[in-house]
């Protein structure tokens, strides 16, 4: 066993973990934040991404043990469970950037990052471009698409608050 | 149009939790004191198991139990079955070799389960799973379907020679022979339909309870079918008796077809809940899905159409060869039988049709109905078919299908389904529009001089959905009906509760059902629910596949409304004291004709449970009503897609630069849910026409066997989407619904492969077509046209 200490989602947390657990199975199993979802075992479909110190990272192909004094943002903390929706998830649903909803939430971290990393005016090519590690099956990406753009844009207000946030 | 009801594009409730990671699938509930379940599977695509040896697993650290085939049957477990009897040609019934949930002395394909390990965590039982020693006696495979009905393949299953379940056919084999000698023109093709693996993007998953006290288990399960799941686990499977069955399938992530089916995993971790007296759970990894899995199409197929000297269809005949894999699944049958050669008549008069079909067995994971199942197949041969065909003749491609369009309805086709209404040259007008056809010769040459190909295709596709009455499906071997049922519930505040037998893994129903209802009995979106998915709940309901739901399901609701409001009406008349034949419902408001007394739907509701008002001798209390509802006639969805591609002749890549849908769903309850549908079916259909193809090797080894290897369409794969739709009602639901989610699927594949063909001045082109693919047929045409000068 090792033992992790992390801050997810603002809570510091810490646990002796299997070496082999990985950050997703400890955020779901051991925390029991289960927005972050597994789709895949090859690092391929995104459905696990989480925001580790600010960045977008797979939590499927990260250990937990890497995640030691990290800062760690998961779809639930995306925004004060209190107070109202973070834009980019108020834009997925605006949009109707989702079905079946089980890549959403590796979808709205990776759309997060993306306009941390390239801003808020995003056209259609950059975007379908940045999504190159995210798979959905249901919505043929057209209203992610869209959902991102906008998210991007109404994100510009709240910026630097919504990123300090994390 | 208010603002919530039929016909507005209404935000979905079901958003808020899957946005903020609230959404409860079936991986994301744990029951106290869970084990895990971790199966232990074949290497090989066909082997006799010598002997297994549990005992080094079961000394490892954390397992509970290790159980075998050997287990399950000395617990008298039966076997999983197929839902639908076809019978062939010769009269007698499909060839369905037992399917045990644990293999029995012999495994037939790759990942077919040979034991599980139960154990307190994952870890813990994989580990343990390595250590469960098989000693398996390696057999010759069979993989190619085209090669499994030879005298010299290795036999399967002892119970169907020559590895054939069934021959099957349908039409009239001696017109249609007299048609094609007639014929001033014969169109001929080969074609392959490729093996596609489902990936929804939550991988199936179980977990199974016992409560030792009540005798009763409950599974919550990845299931677009719950009812279904515990009727076949009860009795056939004979696990428990149905009413110590609880289904479950909560929040799911995706469907399209693959998770109708029973599958062995579900089955085995009910029997070892009950065996270990511990809840076990079981999820699948990716990997684990791609062998396990039910996969769709796989068709080798030999068609011809024949034409008279008008470029007039006078004939069809259709061979096919059918892989359904090492096992029936449980729908399998009638996907390239019912659901396929009753629509290869298309959107055209054809007056004779033939189509014989051949369902055999290989090495290989069973396959079942995907997205379209059997309709997309048709639709490939039919389009593809048109396509050839005006070219050889000379003739534009939209010309020659409208020369042979259906143009009266009801038309009944020479292959059994019988069209309700429909206008296609709507769609084509609409989608010529919409795509710009009148500037695509000035975009080819703007192509051609940056070094590009480009092509334009079209596809016509027609589809059946709602698929009924039951006495029809029954006679034509369905083991079930096909009917829906709803359950409304007024509660004495006037909020409303639909209970409906079909399931949401994506489609919206929790918005979609909630707008009619609120719309029909005039109150607030937000005071309806649906409930869903769980057989406690619900009392029995057929599910959700092959875009029902909105035909079948939502008709049952609007049927159980209206005895909601006459039975509201009557107590009206007694609460207002008038009589019945004058009481108005409108608005969400009862009023007395021509009078100002009115109650509304709320008042209404309290007076039906307060019961002060009327005789409760002759009118009982409450206000709840049922409706199990069974369709006239199949529904018959159709329209136009246009896929413009652009092609770099240097490496083969194409590049899809536009597409335009135009589609007949009859009546569209929400706008924006049904575009949504449409772009997630035409990116399957890309999928499967340019990128997605699973590959099986010479030995039955899946070479296609993670996303690494199977490619998925991503964003940059896939252009902005133009949705628009035409509209006739179908006259065989109340409604007017067609339905849509199959349409995508449906179309995409030939306008790909119709616009890549264009294109390349090629026909020689298989699915996927990829660069490669694409780059090998351009060398071979200008090879075969250097040859020719």
């Amino acid at each position: 066993m090792v033992s992790v200490s992390m801050t997810v989602n603002g809570k510091a947390v810490s646990a002796d973990v299997d070496p082999r657990t990985l950050l997703v199975q400890y955020l779901r199993e051991h925390l029991r934040l289960t927005g972050t979802h597994v789709g895949c075992d090859t690092s391929q479909c995104g459905a696990c991404v989480i925001h580790l110190d600010g960045q977008a990272v797979k939590s499927c192909t990260t250990f937990a043990w890497q995640a030691e004094g990290a800062n760690v943002t998961t779809i639930e903390g995306l925004a004060d469970p209190n107070g109202p929706l973070h834009p980019m998830q108020e834009a997925f649903r605006e949009n109707h950037g989702l079905q079946c909803g089980y890549c959403t939430p590796g979808m709205i971290m990776s759309a997060v990052d993306m306009v941390y990393r390239k801003g808020h005016e995003l056209d259609d090519q950059t975007i379908r471009h940045e999504l190159d590690g995210n798979i959905c099956r249901c919505t043929g990406y057209h209203n992610i698409v869209k959902a991102i753009a906008a998210g991007a844009r109404a994100m510009k207000d709240s910026a630097p608050a919504l990123k300090a946030a994390e | 149009m208010t603002a919530t009801g039929i016909g507005a594009p209404v935000r979905r409730k079901e958003d808020l939790r899957f946005i903020t990671g609230k959404g409860q699938y079936t991986d994301d509930i744990s029951r106290p004191g869970e084990t895990r379940a971790v199966f232990v599977r074949s290497p090989h695509a066909h082997a006799r198991i010598r002997q297994i040896d549990t005992q080094a697993a079961a000394a490892m650290p954390g397992v509970v139990a290790v159980l075998t085939g050997a287990d399950l049957a000395g617990d008298k477990i039966g076997n999983l079955i197929c839902g639908w009897m076809i019978h062939s040609t010769d009269g007698s019934p499909m060839k369905m070799a037992p399917h045990p949930a644990l293999a029995d002395g012999k495994v037939n394909h790759v990942g077919d389960a040979v034991a599980v390990v139960i154990a307190e965590t994952l870890a813990q039982g994989r580990d343990a799973a390595e250590k469960v020693a098989v000693e398996y006696e390696v057999l010759p495979a069979v993989v190619d379907p085209g090669k499994a009905q030879a005298k010299d393949a290795p036999l399967i299953h002892e119970m169907a020679p020559n590895n054939t379940i069934y021959h099957w056919a349908i039409g009239d084999q001696s017109a249609a022979d007299a048609a094609f000698r007639a014929a001033a023109h014969v169109t001929r093709i080969d074609l392959v339909n490729n093996r596609l693996v489902p990936h929804a993007m939550e991988p199936r998953a179980a977990i199974a309870d016992y409560d030792a006290g009540t005798e009763a288990l409950t599974l919550w399960n990845t299931s677009q079918n719950p009812h279904v799941a515990r009727l076949v686990i009860s009795a056939f499977v004979g696990i428990a008796p149905e009413h110590k069955l609880r289904v479950i399938a909560p929040d799911v992530g995706g469907g399209f077809g693959s998770k109708i089916f029973i599958y062995p995993e579900e089955v085995v971790c009910l029997w070892a809940a009950r065996r270990v007296r511990r809840p076990v759970k079981w999820n699948s990894d990716r990997s684990e899905a791609f062998v396990t899995d039910a996969h769709g199409r796989d068709h080798i197929t030999h068609a011809e159409i024949a034409f008279d000297a008008n470029a007039k269809i006078t004939g069809l005949r259709v061979r096919t060869i059918a892989n359904l894999g090492a096992y029936m699944s449980t729908f399998s049958s009638a996907v390239p039988t019912y659901l396929y050669a009753t629509l290869l008549s298309g959107q055209y008069q054809i007056p004779v049709i033939h189509c014989t079909v051949d369902a055999v067995y290989t090495n290989t994971v069973p396959v079942d109905a995907y997205r379209g199942a059997g309709r997309p197949e048709a639709t490939f041969v039919i389009e593809r078919l048109m396509e050839v065909a005006a070219r050889e003749q000379g003739l534009d491609p939209i010309e020659l299908r409208r020369r042979n369009f259906v143009q009266s309805f009801p038309y009944q086709t020479a292959v059994a389904s019988l069209y309700d209404a429909g206008d296609y040259d709507a769609s084509v007008r609409k989608a010529l529009e919409a795509a710009d056809i009148k500037g695509f010769g000035q975009r080819k040459r703007d192509a051609e001089r940056r070094g590009k190909l480009r092509g334009i295709g079209y596809s016509n596709y027609i589809e059946a959905c709602g698929i009924a009455p039951s006495a029809v499906v029954g006679s034509l071997g369905a083991g079930v009906g096909l009917w829906e049922s709803a359950e409304v519930r007024v509660n004495p505040t006037g909020s409303v509760e639909v209970l409906t037998g079909t399931h949401a893994h994506g489609q919206g129903h929790e918005t979609t059902f909630a707008q009619l209802v609120s719309e029909r009995l005039g109150i607030p979106f937000e005071n309806v629910s649906i409930v869903h998915g769980d057989t406690d709940k619900v009392q029995f309901g057929m599910g959700t596949y092959g875009s029902r739901s909105g035909a079948v399901g939502m008709s049952a609701i609007v049927k159980a409304l209206d005895k909601v409001e006459a039975k509201a009406k009557k107590i009206a008349a007694h609460v207002m004291e008038a009589a019945e034949g004058d009481i108005v419902f409108k608005d969400g408001k009862f009023t007395v004709a021509g009078t100002d007394k009115s109650v509304d739907f709320a008042g209404l509701a309290l007076q039906a449970y307060i019961a002060h008002k009327f005789p409760t001798s002759e009118i009982e209390p409450g206000l709840k009503e049922t409706s199990f509802y069974d369709p006239t006639n199949f529904t018959f969805p159709a329209g136009c897609h246009i896929c413009e591609v652009e092609i770099d002749p240097e490496t083969g890549q194409t590049d899809i630069v536009a597409w335009t849908a135009v589609d007949d769903f009859g009546t569209v309850i929400n706008p924006m849910i049904v575009e949504g549908q449409v772009h997630g079916g035409v990116a399957q259909g890309v999928g499967q026409a340019l990128l997605e193809g699973a590959v099986y090797d010479a030995d039955g080894q899946l070479v296609s066997g993670s996303l690494m290897d199977y490619s998925l369409p991503r964003a940059e794969h896939l252009p902005p989407i133009k949705v628009d739709t035409t509209m006739t009602k179908c006259p065989s639901n109340p409604l007017g619904i067609k339905g849509c989610g199959e349409a995508g699927a449906i179309a995409a594949p030939p306008a790909v492969i119709n616009a890549i063909t264009d294109a390349i001045g090629s026909e020689d082109i298989a699915m996927p077509a990829t660069p490669a693919a694409v780059w090998k047929a351009l060398q071979k045409a200008s090879a075969m046209r250097r040859a020719a000068e």
